[in-house]
């Protein structure tokens, strides 16, 4: 008889678990595709539509890089906070705010030149979002203040306040009353790298990334925050600075969603205006989960979960299933790859009960 | 739409190129084989058949030019058919904007020659416009994309295929290959009014809204001047969901209203809930969009309806026999576009004759919704007497009339 036992790994799992991510997204797909069956659409088809409209094409490749461009940056922000087991649920409010921040500057001075604008611009956006994410660190440090309410609400706070802009004193006035800015000067829009659409804020996303992991792995200050991060009352045993650290994570990930508020209002929408908020922020924690907070991955995750978005749309236009089989899909995949989590500690022993 | 990814392939591997070579419309057999004739003199197949080896060879070019000659003529066959593509920014749904968009859809796909497809629930912004180039890019040959938020998008995508025709519901821009449209369906909203003021006891009306722009804001006022055309005391209180789809939000906003007594709500909304929170409580409602009464049989007094299919029929016949010339289409009650859902049980005799009297008059031109003098909020003429709003003044309209309680902010 087969008696299944739970045994603890000695050591976790290393690259192994990298089959078992590919297990779990494969068991997501199956369950994906015996959902299209349900519906009467081809499965295989299905599948292959939904690869086809995120990695299948240059076009496909091209869309879905600048879809994960805004997810990427939030997602290592509230990545960077989770690593302490600081709760940032703020990423969309700091977005939010640093869209606001750029967008302040461009319209305040629309006929700087480029290369001064956009610095200025993208300062801006990351000193907004940064300081939507220093209220919480402060309430936080100082006042004992629960950083996922604080967060939470702040977004709220964050997203009306752009509503109020956009509403009321920078709307464009020969818009018909739309809310909308008038549109920044062509200075103010961050330019094509030459490839396609691709925008400099690849460059940006790619610089941060690895400036992240190079921070993380091996500066002090990047030590002591993953060392707080794996048991805190240990690490203020060991006086590290953890006050210090809590702020600085919560003001870094502010910064970095300020930063794709610009990237998304300068190169993609070319003003501000309510519908830039679709999500991004609440995108990138699930985006940090699936990558385990490590920078490096949260790439890769970024970009496969925005091409799982982007791929979606193609499947809803050939085969037309409806728009919430989307968030099914990303809704198995999510649940399937943190529950294969469990192998990397933990392993199943078929065998007689000794 | 056709069987698997069959048009969706097709589509992909013909190149524009070929397909503007080849004889698109109107496809006969003749012509067809007209043009497999063609292919295999160009391969240049009578002149070399001497030997066996050039006759194999010959065989073999035969048999390739005939592939592609079949290969050529079903794309001819996927290319005579019209593609049009819909953006919707919610889901289909079951009664709201999108659905009302999407019964027009169906319309179209129930047409000869022409093949349809949608995606729903499209944010706007970044998201729109790559779903609208991916329309474009896939060989749509006119696409419609249904909120106001898609202009600037679809601006921008109209610019990259000029063989492609746009057509943008609700904004102001055109471009020489993209259109927009709308309905004039402040005519309907006035209509609902008269009916809701004829109903009301408390002389208090509810309003649940999306967004204070000036759609919104101009159908807030119709329906409030309808009110006060049969109830000059009666008062229409405005909240903003500042949401187009959510039903949760928008039930908790009408039964706020219901919660200061306001005994029949209307909406600008795109679920049928703040109807259900309407027959809950024991009130009136007028829906929106299309008829709802089947959420609240006991509420629902009529809706403003759209009924798109009309429109988009003579939009494509246009495309498709190359009449169409970019423009603002802006029409109204007498041409169908908008119009009233049947009226519920509980409306009285007097008071639908008083409607369809109304909506003869406008029809007619005899009168106008915003026929002065219309005041507004603070009691100041907004509209002289004698005059009336022009379409400009209606498409910039940020201003509530006498009679709604609220804030256009």
């Amino acid at each position: 008889m087969l008696h299944p036992t739970v045994i603890r790994r000695v050591e976790p799992l290393g690259w192994g678990s990298i089959f078992i991510v590919a297990a779990a997204v494969a068991l997501s797909l199956t369950v994906s595709a015996l959902l299209l069956a349900a519906q009467g659409k081809d499965p295989a088809a299905g599948i292959w539509l939904l690869f086809q409209g995120g990695f299948g094409s240059r076009w496909a490749l091209e869309d879905s890089l600048l879809k994960a461009i805004p997810i990427f940056l939030c997602s290592l922000g509230v990545g960077v906070a989770f690593r302490l087991q600081i709760w940032n649920i703020g990423a969309e409010g700091q977005f939010a705010l640093g869209s606001v921040g750029a967008s302040a500057v461009a319209l305040s001075f629309p006929a700087l030149p480029a290369i001064l604008l956009l610095p200025l611009m993208m300062i801006a956006s990351m000193a907004a979002g940064g300081l939507w994410g220093l209220i919480p660190g402060l309430l936080k440090v100082y006042l004992k203040a629960n950083e996922i309410i604080i967060t939470l609400m702040l977004n709220y706070i964050g997203i009306l306040f752009l509503d109020y802009l956009v509403y009321g004193p920078w709307k464009d006035p020969v818009s018909f009353g739309f809310p909308m800015t008038p549109a920044f000067s062509a200075n103010a829009v961050v330019g094509s790298l030459g490839i396609g659409r691709i925008h400099w804020g690849l460059l940006l996303c790619i610089g941060f990334g690895v400036t992240m992991w190079v921070f993380l792995q091996f500066t002090r200050t990047g030590y002591e925050l993953r060392a707080s991060g794996e048991n805190v009352q240990a690490a203020r045993y060991a006086g590290l600075p953890y006050r210090r650290l809590v702020v600085m994570v919560l003001v870094l990930g502010g910064a970095l969603a300020g930063c794709a508020g610009f990237l998304e209002a300068s190169a993609n929408l070319n003003r501000l205006q309510p519908s830039i908020m679709v999500g991004y922020g609440y995108t990138a924690i699930i985006v940090a989960w699936l990558a385990r907070l490590n920078p490096l991955q949260i790439g890769v995750a970024a970009y496969l979960l925005a091409g799982l978005r982007v791929g979606v749309e193609n499947l809803q236009l050939d085969l037309q299933v409806p728009a919430a089989f989307g968030g099914i899909v990303e809704g198995l995949i999510l649940l399937s790859v943190l529950a294969g989590g469990f192998f990397n500690h933990y392993r199943i022993r078929f065998g007689d009960r000794s | 739409m056709t069987t698997g990814g069959g048009a969706f392939v097709r589509g992909e591997t013909i190149p524009k190129s070929v397909r503007a070579n080849a004889p698109s419309p109107g496809f006969t057999l003749k012509k067809a084989s007209n043009f497999i004739m063609e292919a295999e003199s160009s391969t240049g197949v009578e002149k070399r058949y001497f030997t066996r080896k050039s006759r194999e060879a010959t065989v073999k070019k035969a048999i390739l030019s005939l592939l592609l000659a079949i290969w050529m003529s079903v794309g001819i066959a996927a290319a005579e058919e019209t593609r049009v593509g819909f953006v919707y920014v919610s889901p289909v749904g079951d009664a709201g904007w999108s659905y009302a968009h999407d019964q027009g859809r169906l319309v179209l796909e129930a047409l000869d020659g022409v093949s349809t497809s949608f995606v729903e629930a499209v944010p706007e912004g970044p998201d729109s416009e790559r779903v609208i180039r991916n329309m474009a890019r896939k060989g749509f040959d006119l696409i419609f994309a249904t909120s106001y938020g898609y202009m600037d998008s679809m601006l921008k995508v109209a610019g990259e295929f000029p063989d492609t025709v746009f057509m943008h519901c609700s904004g102001f821009k055109t471009a020489p290959n993209m259109g927009n449209y709308f309905g004039r369906m402040y005519q309907a909203r006035y209509l609902s009014g008269i009916v809701a003021g004829s109903m009301t006891r408390s002389n208090t009306l509810g309003y649940v809204a999306a967004f204070p722009i000036p759609e919104v804001i101009r159908g807030i006022n119709a329906f409030t001047l309808g009110v006060r055309s049969v109830n000059p005391d009666a008062t229409v209180r405005v909240v903003w969901t500042k949401t187009w789809y959510d039903p949760a939000t928008e039930k908790e906003a009408a039964k706020s209203l219901l919660d200061v007594g306001a005994d029949v709500i209307a909406q600008h909304q795109d679920s049928p809930s703040p109807q259900e929170a309407a027959q809950e409580r024991g009130a009136y409602s007028v829906g929106y969009n299309s008829d709802m009464s089947a959420f609240a049989p006991k509420a629902h007094l009529t809706a403003p309806v759209w009924n798109w299919g009309p429109f988009y029929i003579e939009t494509v016949k246009k495309v498709q026999n190359g009449t169409w010339k970019t423009g603002a289409w802006w029409p109204g009650l007498k041409d169908g576009i908008v119009g009233l859902a049947p009226f519920g049980p509980m409306v009285s005799q007097p008071v639908k004759d008083r409607v369809l009297e109304q909506k003869a008059a406008i029809e007619s031109g005899r009168f106008d919704v915003f026929d002065g003098p219309v005041l507004d909020q603070d009691g100041k003429t907004r509209i002289a007497a004698g005059g009336s709003a022009d379409d400009k003044a209606l498409l910039g309209m940020t201003w509530f009339v006498q009679g709604v309680i609220g804030s256009t902010e």
